[in-house]
């Protein structure tokens, strides 16, 4: 029993992160918009939260400086593909080369010049985990409340995420750009301004995801923090079907994968480190080569039908 | 002065037609009282629309060429005009969706400016747009809903559903408002496009050539719906270039040609043979010439094929055809009966679950398409911008895309551009296809002349049958010509020639022998000579020989 | 006054040349914003860079060793792309190559006569690239699994596999703790052209070539450019759209493969730490630059090569990160893409 609360509490600690670029992704896709930047913005996320939190001291401004970082660098990728039309897959994959090629950049300019102007080592203010008085102690789903704030937000947010989708007039109107963009026109929907709103507030969940792991999970800054989480997300998304309800399922199952990692290499295990570490990449594509196969079955999974496509009015 | 009380044409909607008569519709007198009436014929009743000098040009076309345009109260309107008129791109200024380059547009007798479909919604300005603007992923209530003014932050979609269910009681328009509508038949989505404009209480109400997708009998519902509306004092207009939905419909047309109104008249006082000749601007002889028909061995033949459709849900029925050299088989129904995947079937892109295909005595059922491309068979797909031509290669590459395995076009794997050049201008001249030059892509190209491109190239690999889905579907009047002639000089050659059309008056002119389908299943096979266009329309609605629905 | 884009009739010239030479100007001045917001002088910076990457010969030979990877893995990353096929991967299949051509050298010498080393190295890389490749290509058409995320979760793979070769199993035990494998037998080197320039630029050279002449001037190049425009045009039209597509990202995983054999054939001789830095990556910025015009590729792989060496030359002359050359290349793109609609649209201004 100790043995499964402490796995869980680590892995929901681990997919902390990964739910709210999940949460992020989700919105920008039912916009339409695929986001392959998310590497280069969880990056940038977690660059930015760092620095911010070591020289203000106020995590806080930590996640404020996150959350803009990931809608300016989101709003690229909304002015490239939506204004100008750009082919979405390679917008994304520039935001994320930039993204990852410029907080490595950062990373060695930003420091402080006692640490040759590093941030590379440093310890700043993190977000610590809080135990809830009487329901940390519960086994097993004591788990759930031996979390950080940002996991505690999640649980709010989640169902909120659900709400908005489904039952609002926004949730509405994004549903209708995401599926049919010229429908969502012709019926009075500001396309563009939807598109735009949904990748810049997606992309600073995004970036939110990425501060969670520089300034809770594995606390510091250090290159390739992310190690390929942003790629992960594109695949849990998919998992979830684009329903912000199960985007914990993915994030939880990657989180308890990590989890189950640390435990075997703490205790000593005789397989290669190597081998360990490359489980979350090979259960991304079976979950991938799972869903797909699963979607010639059922024929709707749910993926936005206008996913990937630029819009115009006047095309003629 | 009064309106002269309407004529009705003889023909098939006579009887539709009284009965909405009786309901008083025609008669002023019943109209709700309402705002100024003034002056004489079409200033008694309020004027909802006015149009000035509308302007848009689009690359090399003047869609719109300062054309005017009012709409009273209580009045239906047609506006009558080949494909590439101006109809759309006119109605699509009004809807909102399209910016005038120059012009007024007056709204209640204010000048207004209708920078988009919710400026358009706000002026209770609502149109049904020829490619329904549903979300198939959503229910119809959702729907309903979507992007409408002052919906509160979270819709009470059961109050919605409640007033869905009202409006259609009212107007006889029945629908699950919790229903998908990728769940819904054509007509059944056209019912919920109504339901929308209803719902947000547009008067003033645009349908884009609205009968195009029903059957006949949807098509009468449509009309009893339409006229249910001007007697509440809604004004519609239509956008059509059916003659007789023109007469059915519609108390003044209007007729556009080339971006510019060549006529207005008041229905009664016209017929369809004036206005076909308004619309194309000289006599229209609906009469194809071409040799006696001398039909010659079978060269396609179907025997029990049954297939499915993208969904995986049955699209062919067993069907059993055959269509002999020097014969045009045309395949009537309405779109989605069928005609695709047949097409598809005969050609190898989709394999048949049960049955035989055969082509020139040697079985090609589920054989490759290169297989049954190489057996002399051709095809004019329904999507030319898709399948049919290539928009980002050049002319001279989509013309040589049949040809470029062999010789002279390509020897030893290594293909010729300047060869490719050579055809290129060849057929450019040969089928006067309009383009600047032979690298140009082909999407910078018209329509027609796209489709002209892929009738040469077809045509010119066809050594036995040549597949036409909807050739001349969203041609203009001359290039439909030269489509329909080019048909029937292959079959003139000896070939046979499968034509899918939902075009009665084509079918009719064009083809030998016509076969109807209906939910994938043949309903009759008759020889065009002695068919006529109610028996056809009947039998596209299901409706068995002896008068019987299935 | 209302602007918005109008389709133009026919495709712009103009565009298609001036856009990625305004995206490099562009690129250096946004480029030039983040340096002087770092406290860096930008003009000063440009020039150490261009200093470190073409100054003297020996620079510029560093310049061609980093464009030879970047060439092959450019023209196999605008292969896949010209169908569309989102190949991500070359990172993976480049050192998947790496480990294969190391394992030939390695383990065959003892078996192969000496002639026969390299060739056989160089192949079996290539072979490995494909086989790489190959995996998500099936996944993709039999099954319809998405490409981008295939290839890339591969890459992790391959660099975690090959982490585990040497820095276990393989790893020198006289390499003093030191991640890598033993030295290859000289048999197995590349032959040298000018300072650390191997053989392999001729090659890289060659195959731009010959991957023009195969995408322009043969039937397969026709039925790709077919594929690639509308695969549904192409089934109309009798091409079997699934294996060719098959093909063609193989052939993308052998080019990138080769890129990893000689890496380790040419460069280091070895299998060890730092195989690749990211010339995968770069290489989709090579291939959308080059607009996937396999004659460019050399061109702009050798200025993608320069702004890696030059920014390790402002790394060791001014104190400024490396990775600068990679949030120039980054900022290449930006512009580039935003240009691309001026291609076929211009903008319209109207007076409503």
């Amino acid at each position: 029993m100790e043995l499964v609360t402490s796995i869980l509490a680590i892995a929901i600690r681990a997919g902390t992160s990964l739910v709210y670029a999940t949460l992020g992704e989700i919105y920008t896709e039912r916009a339409g918009i695929l986001n392959l930047g998310l590497e280069g913005i969880m990056l940038m996320g977690a660059l930015s939260g760092f620095a911010t939190a070591y020289y203000s001291g106020s995590v806080a401004l930590a996640l404020l400086a996150a959350l803009a970082v990931g809608a300016a660098l989101a709003a690229i990728h909304a002015f490239l593909t939506v204004t100008m039309r750009a082919n979405q897959v390679v917008s994304g994959l520039s935001i994320t080369l930039f993204g990852s090629g410029f907080a490595s950049f950062l990373g060695q300019r930003l420091g402080p010049i006692s640490n040759n102007h590093r941030l590379v080592g440093l310890s700043g203010p993190r977000i610590a985990p809080i135990g809830v008085p009487g329901l940390s102690e519960l086994p097993v789903i004591g788990a759930l409340f031996t979390q950080d704030i940002l996991t505690y937000a999640l649980y709010a947010l989640i169902p909120l995420a659900w709400f908005y989708l489904y039952r609002t007039r926004h949730g509405l109107n994004l549903r209708a750009v995401g599926e049919d963009p010229q429908t969502a026109d012709a019926m009075g929907v500001d396309v563009f301004k939807v598109k735009y709103l949904a990748t810049i507030a997606g992309g600073a969940l995004v970036a939110l995801g990425g501060a969670q792991l520089s300034l809770s999970y594995t606390p510091g800054w250090s290159e390739n923090i992310t190690g390929g989480r942003g790629w992960i997300v594109i695949a849990l998304v998919i998992f979830a079907m684009w329903n912000p309800a199960r985007a914990v399922w993915g994030a939880l199952l990657f989180g308890g994968i990590n989890a189950v990692q640390f435990r075997l290499q703490a205790s000593g295990t005789t397989i290669p480190a190597g081998f360990l570490n490359m489980l979350p990449y090979l259960a991304t594509i079976a979950v991938l080569v799972a869903m797909t196969f699963w979607e010639s079955l059922s024929k709707r999974i749910g993926a936005p039908a206008g996913l990937g496509n630029a819009y115009m009015r006047e095309e003629k | 002065m009064r309106k002269a009380p309407p004529r009705f044409p003889k023909g098939r909607f006579y009887v539709v037609m009284k009965d909405r008569n009786g309901e008083g519709a025609w008669s002023q007198d019943l109209l709700p009282a309402q705002g100024p009436r003034a002056r004489g014929d079409g200033e008694l009743r309020e004027r909802l629309v006015e149009m000035r000098g509308i302007r848009k040009s689009f690359p090399g076309v003047q869609a719109s060429d300062g054309i005017g345009l009012t709409l009273a109260r209580g009045e239906v309107l047609a506006l009558l005009g080949e494909n590439g008129a101006g109809k759309s791109t006119l109605m699509n200024i009004l809807a909102g969706l399209y910016r005038p380059d120059a012009g007024e547009i007056h709204i209640r007798g204010e000048r207004v400016r209708i920078e988009s479909p919710r400026d358009a919604a706000a002026l209770g300005i609502g149109m049904v747009h020829q490619n329904f603007m549903l979300v198939d992923s959503m229910t119809v209530a959702e729907n309903v809903v979507l992007g409408q003014r002052g919906l509160p932050f979270v819709p009470d979609l059961r109050a919605v559903k409640r007033r869905i269910l009202e409006l259609s009681a009212r107007y006889n328009l029945s629908v699950d408002p919790e229903a998908y509508i990728w769940q819904l038949s054509v007509g059944e989505q056209q019912r919920v496009e109504i339901l929308k404009l209803l719902y947000r209480e547009a008067d003033i109400l645009i349908l884009d050539e609205p009968t195009a997708v029903l059957t006949p009998q949807e098509s009468e519902e449509l009309s009893a719906v339409v006229h249910r509306m001007r007697g509440e004092g809604k004004a519609a207009i239509f956008i059509t270039h059916k003659m007789e939905e023109v007469m059915t419909f519609s108390d003044r047309v209007m007729v556009l040609r080339r971006g510019r109104v060549v006529a207005e008249k008041t229905t009664a006082d016209t017929d369809p043979k004036e206005l076909a000749r308004l619309m194309v601007g000289r006599e229209v002889l609906f009469r194809v010439e071409k040799a006696p028909f001398t039909p010659g061995e079978p060269v396609l033949e179907l025997r029990g094929v049954s297939a499915t459709d993208d969904r995986g849900l049955p699209a062919l029925r067993g069907i059993s055809l055959s269509c002999r050299a020097g014969e045009i088989l045309g395949i009537a129904g309405v779109a989605g009966n069928g005609q695709r995947e047949l097409a598809e079937v005969v050609t190898g892109l989709r394999a048949a679950k049960e049955g035989l295909v055969s082509i020139n005595c040697v079985e090609t059922t589920n054989a490759s398409p290169l297989s049954i491309i190489r057996r002399g068979v051709a095809h004019i797909p329904q999507d030319r911008n898709q399948v049919g031509a290539v928009g980002d290669m050049s002319v001279a590459a989509n013309l040589a895309m049949k040809g470029y395995r062999s010789r002279p076009l390509s020897s030893g794997g290594i293909i010729r551009p300047s060869r490719f050049r050579d055809l290129a201008r060849r057929l450019i001249e040969l089928f006067k296809i309009a383009t600047p030059s032979t690298e140009t892509r082909i999407k910078f190209l018209s329509g027609g002349n796209i489709q002209k491109a892929i009738l040469a190239r077809e045509i010119g690999a066809c050594g036995s049958l040549l597949v036409a889905v909807y050739p001349s579907r969203g041609l203009d009047i001359g290039a439909t010509e030269a489509v329909r002639n080019e048909l029937v000089a292959e079959r003139d050659k000896g070939r046979a020639v499968l034509l899918v059309s939902e075009d009665i008056d084509e079918l009719l002119s064009v083809a030998d022998t016509i076969a109807v389908l209906f939910e994938g299943r043949v309903m009759g096979v008759f020889p065009a000579a002695e068919a006529d266009a109610e028996r056809i329309g009947a039998l596209m609605a299901g409706m068995e020989e002896g008068g019987k629905r299935t | 006054m209302n602007i918005h884009f109008e389709k133009r009739k026919s495709l712009s010239r103009t565009a298609l040349v001036l856009v990625p030479l305004a995206s490099l100007a562009a690129s250096l001045v946004l480029t030039g914003i983040i340096l002087i917001l770092s406290g860096a002088d930008p003009f000063a910076t440009y020039r150490a860079m261009f200093r470190g990457a073409f100054g003297s010969f020996r620079a510029f030979t560093e310049t061609l060793v980093k464009a030879i990877p970047l060439t092959l893995t450019g023209l196999g990353v605008s292969v896949a792309f010209r169908l569309k096929f989102w190949n991500i991967g070359a990172e993976g299949q480049l050192t998947v190559a790496g480990v294969a051509a190391a394992a030939i050298a390695l383990f065959l010498s003892p078996f192969l006569p000496a002639w026969a080393l390299l060739p056989a190295a160089v192949i079996a890389g290539a072979l490995a690239g494909a086989v790489w490749a190959g995996i998500p290509a099936l996944l993709k058409t039999g099954l319809k699994v998405d490409e981008t995320l295939v290839t890339l979760m591969l890459n992790y793979v391959a660099i975690l596999f090959s982490e585990y070769l040497y820095y276990g199993p393989w790893r020198d035990p006289k390499g003093y703790g030191f991640p890598g494998t033993a030295p290859f037998p000289e048999a197995a080197w590349l032959p040298r052209i000018a300072g650390r320039a191997h053989a392999g630029l001729w090659v890289a050279l060659a195959l731009a070539l010959f991957l023009w002449l195969l995408l322009a001037r043969t039937r397969w190049g026709f039925e790709l450019s077919i594929i690639g425009n509308s695969p549904r045009a192409a089934r109309y039209q009798g091409i079997a759209v699934e294996r060719n597509i098959v093909l063609a990202v193989l052939l993308s995983g052998a080019l990138s493969g080769l890129a990893g054999a000689f890496e380790v054939t040419g460069i280091s001789h070895r299998l060890q730490q730092g195989l690749s830095i990211g010339y995968g990556y770069t290489a989709i910025i090579v291939a959308w630059m080059s607009q996937l015009n396999p004659l460019a590729i050399p061109f702009v792989a050798l200025l993608m090569a320069a702004l890696l060496v030059g920014g390790d030359q402002v790394q060791m002359a001014m104190g400024l990160p490396a990775a600068m050359g990679f949030v120039m290349q980054g900022m290449i793109l930006f512009p580039m893409l935003a240009g691309s609609l001026f291609t076929e649209y211009r903008l319209k201004i109207a007076r409503a």
